[in-house]
Order: structure tokens, then C-alpha cells, then sequence
């Protein structure tokens, strides 16, 4: 017998994937409201990404073909960890390509290529309170979100302005979801923020805080700000030294003990994609590429 | 430099091999068996079992080899196999006052029906090396006393009869699982139990710890300690009678404390209530300190704002698979988080560099 065998397809037992799907529905019915689930003890360890492993497990069908991501990237150790977890436990296909994917885990990242109608994203979120770092008790968010009482966090944007000039959150950008609930996007740049509203599910698992929230396709998706300070998505101004691109996210990479760096898309099947169809950047045909191999 | 960001497959696999081998060790040294680490141990099983929330001391026993000795990462080995076990029902509530008792002192009476019996204990050894157990020779074995069917009362039980200490409510509720149902405040005592009973041990000694040095401080005694052997016993409806399916080993604390009364009580002592897996004392005698001080509201204590008293911070505290998860998690790669943090930081310092400049030519 192989270790796949002793185990139910995807590692959860059918119970405790009802469980989840139960709360993926109510998540779903409700868009950007924590709700609560008896996340269960993964072989791999909390804050390791055993929220949006639960989830995943409880979406995938054999059918499914699946992708995992870690920073962007499809080879970062714990998105290859990852990925091989379900090769293992639920012998899917899986995939580095986002458009031939339809299920993504992501963590830290929205994939540059838009998603579309019959693909789900699921995010690992680490804290998924947005309010956690404004009022630690969970019992005192839980009233805050019940009474729609925000007015903390105007407070604390307002606050950065008032001392930086500029809201000083760069990841993890709180946004709201359909007017209503106050979410958080998991640590994704805030870069990423516009994309969330999107064709593809998101879900969103949080396994050591016990929490499953989502966003519905087509949902809106606002990242809080002010009039006269609204919300600019940034991201290095360089174009990718590998493929050109200027519209990507970019990974700063140190390339020796003079300052010496370079850009690339920290989304790697993009920057490849990119690079397949003839995009060269800067440094695409001396070592960029070689490096890539 | 790019590549060896960007890990890789072949890499993880060559780490997990070198850790296959450095977990064997030297090779001229004989290997370690499960059931040598079982039986000589034993304490680091019970710990493992008890947070591990598994009682089973062949698996602790491996889990222990497995993680190279690291109970923690023998417990979170132990937790992720108890996922995939299904629920076959529920045991009958164990009656730890017909504990068969290795073990069994209190402190609050000099002598009790039962008597006082130490059992296998590092209590009054001096801590001085034995060297002698470097030399590894057959240890001589110790005298054994006939077992006695002497009953051994609870200790607050005599108390209880003179109505000086608070009697626990009795309740045939189901009490809630946090290993089904996802922890939610406020937590009854039967649900804070259950967190503290799987929680680590150092951070429950801890936690009662400080409430004896005065961070919510409840003067606990330890009213009755006991270790040993009770029936687990399953009604089986098939049958409709329960029968017995087996056997586990329990430490069990209860601490006597002071109250002072309150508008609605007159002056009476309370309880702290311990409970764990095999023999692991610190942890019950911890657990029932931390379970006295959690205990201020129904008691109608006063809130000092000691961590031991605020039930939100010991429960979701507590749990070290949970804890050192989400400490190492930091060790995964925040590249994208941090170079959004970077160009912030370097946005807003090129901004108040613009503005000196200008502040300095005026």
C-alpha cells in the first residue's frame, strides 16, 4: 500500500470537507465575513499555509488541475512543498501555466494574468482581522464588524497621512467588500488590490485563526482611502530586467556586494510567458536567461 | 543568485535526506528502538500524548524518534495523524476517584483515608549526576507493596461535607470540542479545560506562575494530587451496557483556594482542576492554577487585568502547534511583502529629504 492510500482523496475525510464547504457557502453568501471553522491540524504547520490547504482540499475535484504559488513564484520551496502535497494525497493534475490552471493557491500574490469565469483563487491569509493590529480581542472586532464601526481604522489611515504624508500600509491593504464588511486582502501588495475584482472566485482560509471568508466573482472590491488621498498601486518603477514588462510586480533581487540589483516579475509564468513570446528585457540575453534555466 | 532564491523541488528533497541521516546519527552507535524510548522515556510519551491529545504510546514513542527528541515537533506529528482518525463515539466520563494510584499526595492534610503515597517521583531526590547511569548496568529493582483495594476519597470531598469548599455544578451536557468546533468567546469552563489540557506545558507553567507571583493571585494549595490507571468505558448500544475498552494513565490535580466571599457567597474555598494524560504532574498542577484564575467572573472576583485571568489570551495562546507554526512561518519567504515595505520606506524618506532640502533653502 502507498502513503496516497491510506489516506481519503485530498487528506481530509468527507465530514470535515463538508464542513469547510458548508463555510465556503456561508463565506460566499455573505462576501468579506470571517466565518468561523473547525480548521483541523495539517501535516504542515500553522503559518504555513493550512487555511487555504483545507480549503483547497475541500474544492478540488480529480478533474481539477491545480497551481500553487508562493511570492509569484511556482518553485519557491512551500508552493513546491505544497504542490506535492496534493500530488500526493489527491494525485490531481497540476500546473505552473495560470490559464490552463482552475484551482490557484496563492500566497502573497494575485497572479498577473487576468483570472476568468470557472477558476478559483484561494489565498493562504495568515491574521485574517483587519482590525487585529487596532484591537487585539477577537471578541471586540467581532462587535466592531457586527456594528460596521470603522471608524478605527479611518483613524489609523488618517493618522499615516497625518505623519508620513501617505498611507503607510504597502501589503495587506484593508479593503471592503460590496460596501460592507472591512477585509483583509491576506499579505498581497497593495499592488495587487484592484485586481480583486475579478471573475474568478477568491476564498480565503486562515487555518491557525480558525476563519474562512471569500469574495464572489464580479464583487466590489474598494481599498480604503480618502478623497483627497486616494489609493495609488505601486510598484517599483522599473520595467522587468527579463522580459520588459512594465505592467508586472517586481522582486528586487541584490546581485552583488556593490549595490549591484536587478528587477524581474516576481510572477514567474508570466515573466516566462513573456519571455516565450519574444519580450526580452534588459537583461534577458546575457545571464537573465541562462540563470533561468 | 536568482535560482537560489527560488528554491526548488531537488532541493527540498536533498534536505530531507540529509535529515533522514541526522536523525540516525552515527551509525556505530546502536539504533534507537520505539519501544526503548516508551519505556525509558516515558515522561517525554506522556508529554506528547497529553499535547499531542492522542493517547497512544507506541505512535508518541515514534513521533519522538521521528522529530530527533523535539516534543514539540513530536506533538504537531502526533496532531496531524489525529486528524485523519475518524470519531467512533464518545467514552463515558473516566471516574478518577476510582483511580487505581501510583501516585497520590496532598498537601492540605497531614494524613487521609487512602494515605499518602509518593509513588516514582524526582520529588526528594537530590539533583546530583548519577554517573553511575552512564555506565548503563541492570538497575535493581524495587521492593513492590501487595496492591491494597484500599479506597483513596478525594481529598475536597471532605471538605464538600462540611460545606467549606464551593461545590462543582454537576452537568450530563455534552461539553463543547475545539478540535470539532472552532473556539468562541466566551468560553465555558468545560471548553477552557479542554484548551488547557492539550496546551504547553511551559507556557501553562508559565501562566501559573505568575499568578503566584501575584498577577492575579488566587493562594492555591495543592488540595490532592493523583496519578494512575482508571477504566475507560463506552456505552455500547448495540448492546445497551458499556463496556470496557481499556485502560489510560491520568494525572489528576485539584488545588484548594481561598475566596473571600462575595455579596451572594459567604467565605469558602474554591477550586482549581488539573487534568492530563500519563504521568505529567507539572502540567496538572499548572493547568489548575491557570483554571482557578480564569475562574474570576463566575466567582465574582475582581478583574486585575493579569494575563492568567483573561481567558482570551490564555486560550489562544496556549496551543504550541499553533504557536510555533505561525513563529516559524516567518522563516517562509516575505520577499513581495518586503519589497513593498521597501519602496514605502524609501518613498516617504526621499519625501522628507525633498522637504529638508527645501526647508534648508529658504
Amino acid at each position: 500500500m502507498t502513503q496516497s492510500d491510506q489516506y481519503n482523496f485530498a487528506y481530509l475525510d468527507e465530514q470535515t470537507k463538508r464542513m469547510i464547504r458548508r463555510a465556503l457557502l456561508k463565506a460566499l453568501a455573505v462576501p468579506g465575513y470571517q466565518v468561523p471553522f473547525a480548521s483541523r491540524e495539517m501535516p504542515m504547520p500553522y503559518g504555513w499555509g493550512t487555511g487555504g490547504v483545507q480549503v483547497s482540499a475541500a474544492v478540488l475535484t480529480p478533474e481539477d488541475r491545480l497551481k500553487v504559488i508562493d511570492q509569484g513564484a511556482d518553485d519557491t520551496t512551500n508552493a513546491v512543498s505544497i504542490r506535492k502535497f496534493f500530488e500526493k494525497t489527491a494525485r490531481v493534475e497540476t500546473t505552473g501555466h495560470t490559464v490552463e490552471a482552475t484551482v490557484i493557491q496563492t500566497r502573497h500574490r494575485i497572479p498577473e494574468e487576468p483570472l476568468g469565469e470557472g477558476q478559483i483563487l484561494v489565498y493562504q491569509v495568515p491574521i485574517p482581522e483587519p482590525l487585529r493590529f487596532l484591537e487585539p480581542r477577537e471578541t471586540e472586532t467581532r462587535k466592531m464588524h457586527a456594528l460596521e464601526e470603522y471608524g478605527l481604522m479611518h483613524v489609523k489611515l488618517y493618522e499615516d497621512i497625518a505623519r508620513h504624508g501617505e498611507i503607510a500600509t504597502a501589503y495587506a491593504y484593508p479593503v471592503k467588500v460590496e460596501g460592507r464588511y472591512v477585509m483583509d486582502p491576506s499579505p498581497i501588495p497593495k499592488f495587487d488590490n484592484p485586481k480583486m475584482e475579478m471573475a474568478a472566485i477568491q476564498l480565503f482560509g486562515a487555518g491557525r485563526e480558525q476563519r474562512i471568508y471569500a469574495v464572489p466573482p464580479y464583487s466590489r472590491v474598494e481599498s480604503l482611502d480618502f478623497e483627497d488621498h486616494p489609493f495609488c498601486a505601486s510598484k517599483a518603477d522599473h520595467p522587468c530586467a527579463l522580459c520588459g514588462a512594465l505592467d508586472s510586480y517586481l522582486d528586487e533581487v541584490i546581485m552583488d556586494d556593490d549595490g549591484g540589483r536587478m528587477f524581474v516579475c516576481s510572477d514567474t509564468d508570466y515573466c516566462a510567458a513573456r519571455q516565450a513570446a519574444g519580450h526580452l528585457g534588459a537583461m534577458a540575453a546575457s545571464d537573465g536567461q541562462e540563470e533561468r534555466r | 543568485m536568482y535560482v537560489a532564491v527560488k528554491g526548488g523541488e531537488r532541493a527540498i528533497d536533498n534536505a530531507h535526506a540529509w535529515l533522514a541521516e541526522e536523525r540516525r546519527g552515527d551509525q556505530a552507535v546502536p539504533e534507537l528502538g520505539v519501544a526503548q524510548i516508551r519505556a525509558q522515556l516515558a515522561l517525554a510519551v506522556n508529554r506528547v500524548m497529553a499535547e499531542g491529545s492522542l493517547y497512544d504510546p507506541d505512535l508518541a514513542a515514534l513521533a519522538i524518534k521521528q522529530a530527533r527528541g523535539d516534543l514539540i515537533e513530536a506533538i504537531f506529528l502526533i496532531r496531524a495523524y489525529r486528524t485523519t482518525l475518524p470519531r467512533l463515539g464518545e467514552s463515558r466520563p473516566v471516574d478518577t476517584g476510582a483511580m487505581a494510584c501510583d501516585r497520590r499526595i496532598s498537601a492540605t492534610f497531614k494524613d487521609a483515608p487512602g494515605g499518602q503515597v509518593l509513588g516514582p517521583t524526582f520529588d526528594y531526590t537530590h539533583r546530583l549526576l548519577d554517573f553511575e547511569l552512564a555506565a548503563e548496568g541492570a538497575a535493581p529493582r524495587a521492593r513492590t507493596a501487595p496492591a491494597t483495594s484500599e479506597p483513596m476519597p478525594r481529598i475536597t470531598d471532605f471538605l464538600n461535607r462540611d460545606g467549606l469548599i464551593q461545590p462543582e455544578t454537576v452537568s450530563d451536557a455534552a461539553p463543547p470540542d475545539l478540535t470539532r468546533e472552532p473556539l468562541e468567546f466566551p468560553a465555558n469552563r468545560a471548553l477552557r479545560l479542554q484548551a488547557l489540557a492539550r496546551g504547553d506545558e511551559g507556557f501553562l507553567l508559565g501562566m501559573a506562575y505568575s499568578t503566584q507571583r501575584g498577577y492575579g493571585r488566587n493562594h492555591p494549595f495543592v488540595g490532592e494530587l493523583r496519578v494512575g490507571r482508571v477504566k475507560v468505558e463506552m456505552d455500547i448500544p448495540e448492546l445497551g451496557l458499556a463496556c470496557e475498552i481499556g485502560e489510560i494513565e491520568l494525572t489528576e490535580c485539584e488545588t484548594v483556594n481561598q475566596f473571600n466571599g462575595s455579596k451572594t457567597e459567604p467565605p469558602q474555598f474554591t477550586r482549581g482542576y488539573g487534568l492530563s494524560f500519563g504521568h505529567t504532574e507539572r502540567k496538572a498542577i499548572s493547568m489548575a492554577l491557570v483554571d482557578r484564575a480564569l475562574r474570576w467572573e463566575e466567582l465574582g472576583e475582581e478583574d486585575t487585568g493579569a494575563a492568567a485571568q483573561d481567558a482570551e489570551f490564555v486560550l489562544y495562546h496556549a496551543d504550541n502547534i499553533q504557536a510555533s507554526g505561525f513563529l516559524e512561518h516567518i522563516k517562509l519567504p516575505h520577499y513581495v511583502d518586503f519589497q513593498s515595505e521597501l519602496e514605502l520606506v524609501r518613498r516617504i524618506r526621499a519625501e522628507a529629504e525633498a522637504h529638508a532640502d527645501t526647508e534648508a533653502a529658504r
